[in-house]
């Protein structure tokens, strides 16, 4: 193979890790939308608040120290060594699911039969105040996060694809990161695990009625807020995957709440109600805009990578706005 | 009761007997009065429903029999009134937790879940017998493994009975309305409902669709005991299904009894033909 071809699989498979990230935020927010219409402005803040909780009890920070030094004058931080990854996990979880009651409790009770707009005003809400509450448990400072994924280059991917170019080419094989390999695995899982819950078990069946029709999920006993909590617990799950992955590979900080931002595009080109979609669209907004990055990138002067995911989003918009997998709007008039 | 005909007999008894005596009320509505703002649904009715009886509710449109029927299941909240089911007397209800307390019902424009199969809406239908730990749910292991398969038996004779095996892994959404109905009735039925409410379970059918819809309710309410609740505008089919009828016209109760009498009460005659109200 020539150098030009392997660079472009390289680039293509970068992207494509790169596009599941995008694909483990968007698929929070397909998963509320479906069941109660709301667009979760907050997904990518709830992803931040899960890692800056997870590096927290980790590194066994107090929670809201600054806050107990500035009144009290006392100067702790450190609660002890912290503590051990898999029962941090388990708590931050834990910490997801009772932030999912406790939304659905004091917002969106308040806020049944609303118009979408001021759910999505009071996502909006919601969204600033877990970055204050965030900033004020933990603290605002970059943190680091290591669930002890492997991470770094592949030596022997490297070591591989040396071999397949030509003989005699200046080819030094490919770079592929350890971290991004383990995110697609964990990702593949989570949603096969996702799947195969709303598929075969009872109360994956009433997430899925309810996503088709409210009244009708009521008629047959399902509670509407018991199906909210859930939801929005198991939002709150992948938010925690999502937030270990942005973590792990580029430090806790409050940056990443932005993620979200980049979750839009996404969600535009795999509709709104569609979790395959959410995948699919994830990948080909990743692989697009290191493609074009690398191939187009040079014409203009670089730095495309930022904005291409939303000219490919305005494109959508343009020609196809229910998304490549979402549901036909179909209005009558 | 204790028939032994095929298949529906098989379908497992899971809901506990609520108790009430066949002949006796189950359900009890007394003195209701539902206004949406200004505009009066429904005006002081009460009437009864006893134990294993069909109990068609008429009117013409716009009387408030679907209304009466959302106060039954808990969609409306009447502002005066009380209803009394299996002898307790309920406050303000919620539509899932009459579910839970064995009301189970269809909807006049067909509310199934679209985009899930015949198996899976029928099978939503058992959501209240269902004893949900999410845990081992989550594990697809132990109990709930157990709990699913036989739920799963249980569906599969209803889906016998109502004689709807050939479309079983069909999305509801592609089927035609006649069928659709029908798979509504069988998610109702899944439920083992007390008292099973049919809003216009012929609507927009054809003679034959209506000949098996009028059967499956006679074997529902006759092999099982269910007590049910309809509405209906093909008068045939009231006379011929129903124990008792209660009439209804804008609001208000004009006639309450058996279809014979019914048929012969001055007011109910005038309603249907159309006797100007302001005389």
């Amino acid at each position: 193979m020539s150098p030009a071809l392997l660079n472009f699989i390289e680039i293509f498979m970068n992207g494509l890790m790169a596009g599941i990230m995008y694909s483990l935020v968007a698929l929070g927010f397909v998963l509320i939308f479906k069941a109660s219409g709301i667009f979760n402005f907050a997904q990518g803040v709830m992803a931040l608040f899960a890692a800056l909780t997870l590096v927290g009890l980790q590194t066994g920070q107090v929670p809201f120290s600054h806050l107990i030094n500035a009144i009290f004058g006392t100067d702790i931080h450190n609660w002890g060594e912290g503590m051990n990854t898999v029962l941090a996990i388990l708590l931050a979880m834990a910490i997801m699911v009772a932030l999912a009651w406790a939304i659905e409790r004091f917002v969106l009770k308040h806020l049944v039969n609303q118009e979408p707009i001021i759910l999505f005003m009071a996502t909006i809400g919601l969204a600033y105040f877990l970055e204050g509450l965030g900033d004020l448990m933990w603290g605002s400072d970059v943190k680091t996060l290591s669930v002890g994924l492997p991470s770094g280059g592949s030596f022997w991917w490297e070591d591989v694809t040396r071999e397949w170019a030509a003989a005699g080419s200046e080819y030094f094989g490919m770079y592929i990161d350890l971290l991004d390999v383990s995110a697609t695995v964990i990702a593949i899982i989570l949603v096969t695990a996702l799947t195969l819950f709303s598929q075969y078990t009872a109360t994956g069946r009433a997430l899925r009625a309810v996503a088709d029709d409210h009244q009708a999920a009521l008629s047959v006993g399902i509670s509407l807020r018991t199906i909210w909590v859930i939801v929005w617990s198991i939002a709150g799950f992948v938010a925690l995957v999502a937030g270990i992955m942005w973590g792990s590979k580029s430090g806790v900080q409050f940056s990443l709440s932005l993620i979200a931002l980049k979750a839009l595009p996404v969600l535009i080109l795999g509709g709104f109600t569609s979790i395959p979609g959410a995948i699919v669209g994830g990948l080909i907004i990743g692989v697009g805009e290191k493609l074009a990055e690398a191939y187009v990138g040079p014409l203009v002067g670089g730095a495309i990578e930022n904005w291409f995911a939303y000219v490919v989003a305005l494109a959508f918009l343009l020609f196809r706005p229910q998304g490549l997998f979402g549901d036909k709007i179909i209005e009558r008039i | 009761m204790n028939v032994h005909l095929k298949p529906i007999h098989e379908i497992r008894m899971t809901r506990p007997d609520d108790g009430i005596a066949p002949g006796k009320p189950l359900l009890v509505v007394d003195n209701i009065s539902l206004a949406f703002g200004g505009v009066k649904a429904i005006t002081n009715i009460s009437f009864d429903i006893l134990k294993g009886e069909i109990r068609a509710i008429i009117g013409p449109n716009g009387a408030g029999k679907t209304s009466m029927l959302n106060v039954i299941n808990g969609f409306y909240h009447p502002q005066e009134g009380t209803i009394t089911f299996r002898g307790e007397k309920r406050s303000r209800m919620r539509p899932h937790v009459a579910a839970h307390q064995g009301i189970a019902r269809t909807f006049q424009n067909i509310a199934l879940f679209k985009g899930m199969s015949v198996l899976d809406n029928i099978m939503t239908g058992r959501i209240t017998l269902q004893n949900r730990n999410l845990f081992w749910q989550a594990l697809w292991r132990g109990p709930a493994e157990q709990e699913e398969l036989e739920h799963r038996e249980a569906v599969e004779h209803i889906i016998d009975f109502l004689e709807i095996e050939h479309i079983r892994k069909t999305p509801v959404g592609r089927l035609p309305y006649g069928l659709q109905k029908r798979v509504e009735l069988g998610r109702a039925l899944a439920a083992e409902p007390s008292l099973l409410l049919l809003d216009e379970p012929m609507a927009g059918m054809n003679l034959e669709e209506k000949e098996d819809m009028s059967r499956f309710i006679l074997d529902v309410n006759q092999q099982f005991g269910t007590t049910i609740a309809l509405i209906e505008h093909d008068m045939g089919v009231v006379m011929d299904l129903s124990d008792r009828v209660v009439v209804l016209d804008y609001g208000r109760k004009i006639g309450d009894g058996t279809p014979d009498e019914v048929r012969n009460n001055q007011d109910v005659i005038d309603a249907y033909l159309g006797v100007s109200h302001d005389e």
